[in-house]
């Protein structure tokens, strides 16, 4: 079988349809922007302080980023049909999912990584911190992807599908925000980091061997 | 007693249930090679789901299917790869040319190719429309294209759930001309659909679903 070519397909496609509809992906980036750039405004302008809470809005922010951009996911190709069309593939499903949930990380969940250390200036945030924020951001972006992707899969057959998914994910989510964020707050008072690193990387690890299997199995059960 | 092995498909005692109802009970019918299956029944009496069962889409409350003799497994890849669905959703993605959809599905199937695709859209008379995103084609070439991607298919199986739906005469002719080519090359055809089906085939085996109490 033809597993890469398939796989390869799958990515150049969703990449190809995102570049024709930029809005899909643009506006959780903005979101991210927007939520960023508001908070120094709106609080204190006390550098100190804002320097103390930034690893942890950037980290919200980016959690939340990814939880708005989840309902392009599958939702599209459950209304036109395509998603019927992945399933019978002969191509695994596991695969398949893994594929899409790559190319929707390429587009929502590395830009985060890209922006992020550009946000952090906006809060004073200093020299030691911003690359753990960047490393923490890129080992932690795709396991939320991937939770994501379960719970997009899960509850894309219902009409308020939208409203339950950060219900289903967030407490999934929320070892990933702990660690992303002890991680650069452990950095930005020089202490050692790896901790934390560990963690994330063992929360990839998990995710990238189990979330496939789980997304094939949601996506599975609400297409019958 | 016949050998099912003789049989593409055979279809025994199916029974298929939608929330609290029955749709179909003890369904039986077998087809071989170059047969063309009609499903036909009223509305709401389950021909999209017994298409979907069939397809593996869904799954029967009870009764088998069987490929070959063999039971029929969602699960497994190689039979599943014997089935090509058009569902009532065309499954085109609105911002992809029809020639980029039908590369991508051929991406998606081994041993389909992407040689043929032209040749087919141009039987479907959806070759001027090739390379115009699929949002701007009517509801008839977005159908016709839709059956191009099955068309273009090297699939043994064809399931089609009401593929005249939108067509004019000619789109109509268009596909059951292609629906005969595949039954002459051995293939097995399963559609549903209101119209009757000019005769493009000596082996049709008619199934009637009956409407739901």
């Amino acid at each position: 079988m033809s597993t890469l070519p398939t796989l390869r397909a799958v990515v150049s496609r969703d990449l190809l349809l995102y570049v024709r509809r930029p809005g899909e992906w643009l506006t959780p980036l903005m979101f991210f922007v927007m939520v960023t750039l508001v908070f120094p405004l709106g609080l204190s302008p006390d550098p100190v302080m804002l320097a103390t809470i930034a690893p942890g809005l950037i980290w919200v922010a980016a959690l939340l980023a990814s939880l708005v951009s989840l309902n392009v996911l599958f939702g599209p190709d459950f209304d036109d049909g395509a998603l019927e069309e992945l399933v019978l593939s002969e191509e695994s499903l596991t695969l398949i999912a893994l594929a899409r949930v790559f190319a929707h990380w390429l587009v929502t969940g590395l830009p985060l990584v890209i922006l992020a250390p550009f946000m952090a200036v906006f809060f004073g945030f200093p020299e030691a911190g911003r690359e753990y924020l960047v490393i923490t951001l890129l080992l932690g972006t795709p396991v939320l992807s991937l939770l994501g992707a379960i719970g997009a899969a899960l509850t894309v057959s219902l009409r308020a599908g939208g409203m339950l998914v950060p219900i289903l994910i967030l407490p999934l989510a929320v070892p990933v925000l702990i660690f992303g964020a002890k991680g650069v707050a452990l950095a930005v008072d020089g202490e050692v980091v790896s901790g934390p690193l560990y963690m994330l990387g063992f929360l990839l690890a998990l995710g990238l061997s189990l979330g496939p299997l789980a997304i094939a199995g949601a996506l599975r059960i609400s297409l019958e | 007693m016949t050998n099912t092995a003789d049989f593409l498909l055979t279809v025994d005692g199916l029974s298929i249930l939608r929330g609290p109802r029955y749709l179909c009970r003890d369904l039986e019918f077998s087809a071989r090679a170059g047969a063309l299956v009609h499903v036909r029944g009223p509305n709401g009496s389950g021909k999209t789901s017994l298409m979907r069962t069939l397809a593996g889409l869904a799954l029967a409350e009870s009764g088998s299917i069987k490929w070959f003799g063999q039971p029929l497994k969602s699960s497994n890849a190689e039979q599943r790869a014997n089935f090509a669905y058009l569902g009532h959703a065309n499954g085109l993605k609105s911002g992809l040319t029809p020639r980029e959809n039908l590369r991508f599905s051929a991406a998606l199937n081994d041993g389909d190719t992407w040689k043929t695709i032209d040749t087919v859209l141009e039987k479907l008379d959806v070759l001027k429309q090739a390379n115009l995103p699929c949002r701007f084609l009517s509801a008839g070439q977005k159908r016709r294209v839709a059956f191009a991607r099955i068309a273009n298919s090297t699939r043994t199986v064809w399931l089609l759930d009401e593929p005249f739906t939108c067509l004019d005469a000619t789109g109509i002719a268009s596909v059951t001309g292609l629906i005969g080519e595949k039954l002459k090359q051995g293939g097995l055809v399963i559609m549903s659909s209101h119209q009757e089906i000019p005769l493009i085939s000596d082996r049709l085996v008619q199934v009637n679903l009956e409407s739901v109490q």
